[in-house]
């Protein structure tokens, strides 16, 4: 006991010493500060107190001008707009809640944009300009500016907003800017100083964020001289912003607003591209929507609309909707079984209305049966039992690879949001995805462009091109970049015989113009340039046996969202393939029906270069297509505007 | 060495211990913070209702934490301190993994009611847990290379969390706070002569780090140290800052600009200006009178604490009180050495005065630790 009070006042002793050490250890530096205070604040103040006077220099950052994105005949599709606006300030508007309702008297305010501002403002500091109205006219800039003074705290101003002249055309292409988020500064690692200025746009889908990089352009600096109060006297000196550089596309702004507005009424998806080089001249997603909506902020009430309805007007059908290609897919099975030399050229099938495969029955469309068919008669008029022997005799895993080939399962590398690969079924690929083993009545689901089959209208498109031109053609959206052309490759030739490639061509050509062709009411019958296509029908429903032996229920009979899809591919002129073509009608029923005439429509108008005329059409359909064309509302053909619109 | 051996008999007990409360040092603290509340009216430009009214109900309610605590005897906290430990440890790991990110770090849980800043509480929690553990080392163990291991990995556990958020700031405070805690209960000089020579040698190593692939901080860290040492290197952007800082700091003189009429912090040339440079809002208004008093107020709470300290036989109290102290310190000096060019910017509040709810909160909980040593301080008869 005495031995541990002993130790115990040593220690209490150690950490007294220790205690009164680090105290005074403290109090030096404490010593050091009030030093340096006392230098800073007695012997410098006049040199500091100078530099305070001196110190009215502010720099505010100059955002760029964004780079404008132009069609490939320089129309421009989204621009740079002066956007007149009002600014407050709230640390000098003194009473606000008085300063809005004088401005309110003087021009109109949204209410939901006023709470909006009114909410930001009190997020901020006091003394960040928070916009209080944008997108004002001319006249109500200038009512603000003349009574300035009674209106304490509030600013007119000009500043750049994104425009869309072409509106709903190219929404889902270009897609739109918006205010950075939280979450968009999230996503950054030591982000751009531009991205702090409130509001700033930056890209949120489409070109506008893919190409966001190249499309922002650097900040600039500008010194100004502000007063006592605060207010901006005179600028002293300013760096440059650089602009953001400019996109040419490859599409042509008449016939994407022609696509759009021929499928305006289904939900559908139309690429077409230029089986030579690759560019995508039309990318039509219908229903669409406003972007401009979106640069200004939509009401949530828009938004639900946009969200709630059944077309998906967001959802861009070419390149993130995925479908099974149906009959479209019956080159593929064609060309893979000719290829390998399991089928002849002209070996014929016998088609009795069904093929039986392990105690299933997997039925052709006519329930009859087509007979003795060839290569080109089972094209022609679509018979299913053909392939279905066709790719039995090919295997499936021979199949994928050919369809590979042709772009199918492939992520096309274009600036676009949500690209898709799609599904080409093999072997492997159940084994990987499924950990399933491959069942041999997939196979025939598959030669039929069903099953497990997905692609987009854009690897459809490009299938058919490849098709046409026997190339491995790549799609591209970029023509040029601030005037310099993006180079091309050469497109390798593919591997499949040339004399099968026109083979599978003349069958397509048969598809719409030959007697007993199921696209032969959409042909074109202007000389030199025919048409040669392929109709697709794909189910999105089982057909149970009873059903079958009830008979099946005709489409129009079914709610909408049961109905099958109407697909088409084409390409034309058929002598000198210069358009290919991929369309898809959701819903909409058979592809003779509903996806070949549009497809026929839109690829015409890109021969044409602009409304084709009606003796492009078989004599029959003229007076119905003179209808079509008075009740569609299109936009007229742009010239390239003056490149001066940049402020 | 245990609390019991002294006389208990002589602590006061029940209603009385509040005659007993140290209260110079609770009028210490109440001036400290009601510069605070003056300053935050000024930067608000006028408003009480902004910063300076949450700034109040916030102090009010930690006078009370800080009086609850201290009517609690001193071995009871001593008790809690492993447990608070480890409750800090566990917050510190569940903020890593819920926690919300804010200004490019991951630092807060949302209570709803207030954000809590772990790292805040285990400042305190690491003092405590030392504290105690010297408490209960004996003597002749305390500069025994093992039983300094142990103290060091007690520190650097929760650093390392911190370090990960990443604060760095908070990081350097945690090291600190630990080093001098260790250096009261008495570790041997040599100890802390090595590991001044390895941190110069550390700093050698990051410098020399500098744009190779094995960088040991990132680039805004460096470039930090960079506008320190040369503020003009880049007067735009980060060194901006100090420059206006100090220019506001400088031109308050001798006697100031007045309240409410410094032009550095009306004009909005000052960043922060209701956080980390509070002190340049005060100095620019009040001048070197102004900031020289705020300097001596927390010079006197570092007196009064030392001599509580001293007088203390009990080394849980008293390392505890030492420890509590050396915090508030770290904080005031190292902001102030910030603001005043003095030390790169790392984040840290001006202790009370600084607008922030955790910091002031856990501050106060603090010094009811103190108080508690005060108060349950072992009397001889």
């Amino acid at each position: 006991m005495k031995r541990v009070q002993k130790e115990a006042e040593e220690a209490s002793q150690l950490v007294t010493r220790r205690g009164v050490i680090l105290g005074g250890m403290q109090l030096g530096f404490m010593g050091i500060l009030g030093l340096r205070m006392r230098q800073m604040q007695v012997e410098e103040a006049e040199s500091y107190r100078l530099l305070a006077e001196e110190n009215r220099v502010n720099v505010r950052l100059i955002a760029p001008s964004r780079g404008i994105i132009y069609d490939r005949h320089g129309v421009a599709i989204a621009q740079n707009a002066q956007n007149y606006r009002v600014i407050i300030v709230r640390e000098d508007a003194g009473d606000v809640d008085e300063t809005i309702a004088k401005v309110l008297r003087l021009i109109p305010i949204d209410e939901n944009d006023l709470e909006r501002s009114l909410k930001e403002m009190n997020r901020r500091s006091p003394f960040v300009p928070v916009t209080l109205a944008d997108q004002l006219r001319w006249e109500d800039i200038a009512e603000i500016a003349v009574n300035a003074p009674v209106l304490p705290g509030i600013t007119p101003d000009v500043g750049l907003s994104r425009e869309y002249p072409l509106g709903a055309d190219f929404a889902h292409i270009v897609g739109y800017v918006g205010p950075v988020s939280d979450y968009d500064l999230s996503k950054i690692e030591d982000p751009d100083p531009l991205l702090q200025i409130p509001k700033f746009q930056i890209g949120k889908i489409g070109v506008e964020t893919k190409l966001e990089a190249d499309l922002r352009g650097r900040a600039g600096t500008r010194r100004i001289e502000v007063n006592a109060g605060g207010r901006v006297m005179r600028e002293l000196g300013r760096v440059d912003q650089t602009p953001g550089r400019d996109m040419q596309l490859t599409i042509d702004h008449g016939l994407q607003n022609y696509a759009q507005a021929r499928l305006a009424d289904e939900s559908a998806g139309s690429v077409v591209i230029d089986v030579e080089t690759g560019e995508l001249l039309a990318m039509a997603s219908a229903p669409s929507f406003d972007p401009n909506l979106f640069v200004r902020g939509i009401s949530s009430k828009d938004y639900n609309g946009l969200r709630e309805n059944t077309y998906k007007p967001l959802f861009n059908k070419t390149v993130q909707g995925l479908y099974p290609p149906g009959s479209t897919f019956k080159m593929m099975t064609g060309l893979a079984a000719l290829r390998a030399g399991v089928m002849g050229p002209g070996e014929t099938v016998y088609c009795p209305g069904h093929m039986s495969l392990g105690g299933r029955r997997f039925h052709c469309w006519k329930r009859g049966g087509h007979g003795w068919m060839d290569l080109d008669d089972a094209i022609t008029q679509s018979c299913d039992v053909y392939f279905y022997e066709a790719a039995q005799r090919v295997g499936v895993d021979r199949l994928a690879e050919l369809c590979r080939e042709f772009g199918l399962g492939e992520r096309f590398d274009l600036p676009l949001s949500a690209v898709r690969e799609g599904i080409v079924p093999s072997t492997k690929w159940k084994a990987q995805v499924r950990g399933e083993r491959w069942n041999p009545g997939e196979t025939l689901n598959t030669a039929i462009g069903q099953g497990d089959v997905l692609a987009s209208p854009l690897q459809l498109a490009v299938m058919t091109a490849r098709i046409a031109t026997g190339k491995v053609v790549m799609p591209r959206l970029v023509k040029s970049i601030n005037g310099v052309e993006v180079p091309s490759e050469e497109a390798a030739s593919l591997n499949v015989s040339s004399n099968l490639m026109s083979m599978i061509r003349r069958s397509m050509y048969n598809v719409s113009n030959g007697r007993r062709g199921t696209a032969r009411r959409s042909r074109i019958v202007t000389e030199g340039f025919e048409m040669a296509g392929k109709t697709g029908t794909s189910q999105v429903r089982n057909i149970t046996t009873a059903e079958r032996a009830r008979g099946v229920t005709r489409n129009d009979q079914l709610p909408w969202n049961r109905r099958d899809h109407g697909l088409f591919v084409a390409f034309a002129p058929f002598d000198k393939p210069k358009y290919a073509i991929a369309t898809i009608v959701e819903h909409g029923g058979g592809g003779s029906s509903a996806a070949a005439p549009p497809s026929r429509d839109i690829l015409l108008y890109a021969l044409y270069g602009d409304v084709p005329p009606l003796e492009a059409y078989p004599s029959d359909q003229r007076e119905r297509i003179r209808t079509q064309h008075e009740e569609m509302v299109l936009r007229r053909r742009l010239t390239p505007g003056k490149k001066a619109s940049r402020a | 060495m245990s609390y019991l051996e002294y006389k208990v008999q002589t602590v006061p007990t029940g209603l009385r211990k509040i005659l007993y409360v140290n209260w110079a040092l609770v009028l210490l603290l109440a001036a400290v913070s009601s510069v605070g509340f003056l300053m935050l009216f000024s930067v608000a430009g006028g408003d009480l209702s902004r910063w300076a009214e949450p700034q109040m109900k916030r102090f009010a309610l930690g006078i009370c934490v800080m009086l609850a605590i201290g009517m609690a005897p001193i071995w009871f906290w001593r008790s809690m301190a492993v447990p608070a430990y480890l409750f800090g440890l566990v917050l510190l790991i569940a903020v890593e993994l819920f926690g919300e990110v804010g200004m490019g770090a991951q630092r807060w849980i949302d209570l709803k009611f207030m954000r809590l800043q772990p790292s805040e509480l285990m400042k305190i929690s690491l003092v405590m847990v030392l504290a105690a553990y010297y408490d209960w080392l004996s003597m002749e163990r305390v500069s025994r290379p093992f039983w300094v291991i142990v103290p060091v990995v007690l520190t650097l556990i929760p650093t390392a969390l911190v370090l990960k958020q990443p604060d760095l700031g908070t990081a350097i405070l945690l090291v600190a706070g630990g080093g001098i805690v260790m250096f009261c209960a008495g570790v041997s000089w040599w100890y802390f002569i090595a590991v001044a020579a390895g941190a110069g040698a550390l700093v050698y190593t990051v410098f020399a780090s500098r744009g190779t692939d094995w960088q040991l901080i990132k680039d805004y860290q460096f470039r930090r140290i960079d506008t320190f040492l040369d503020p003009s290197t880049d007067p735009l952007g980060a060194g901006y800052h100090i420059t206006q800082s100090k220019i506001a700091l400088g031109s308050g003189g001798w006697t100031g600009k007045g309240f409410m009429q410094g032009t550095q912090s009306r004009l909005n040339f000052l960043p922060e200006k209701h956080t980390d440079f509070i002190f340049t809002t005060l100095a620019e208004e009040f001048g070197f009178i102004g900031g020289f008093s705020l300097l001596a107020l927390y010079g006197l709470i570092i007196f009064f604490c030392v001599v509580s300290a001293v007088q203390n036989k009990d080394r849980f109290g008293s390392l505890v009180t030492l420890g509590v102290a050396a915090t508030l310190f770290l904080f005031f000096a190292v902001n102030m050495s910030m603001v005043m060019g003095l030390a790169p910017v790392v984040g840290v509040p001006l202790p009370l005065v600084s607008y922030g709810g955790s910091a002031m909160l856990v501050l106060l909980a603090a010094f009811g630790l103190v108080q508690s040593a005060h108060i349950h301080r072992p009397r001889s008869r």
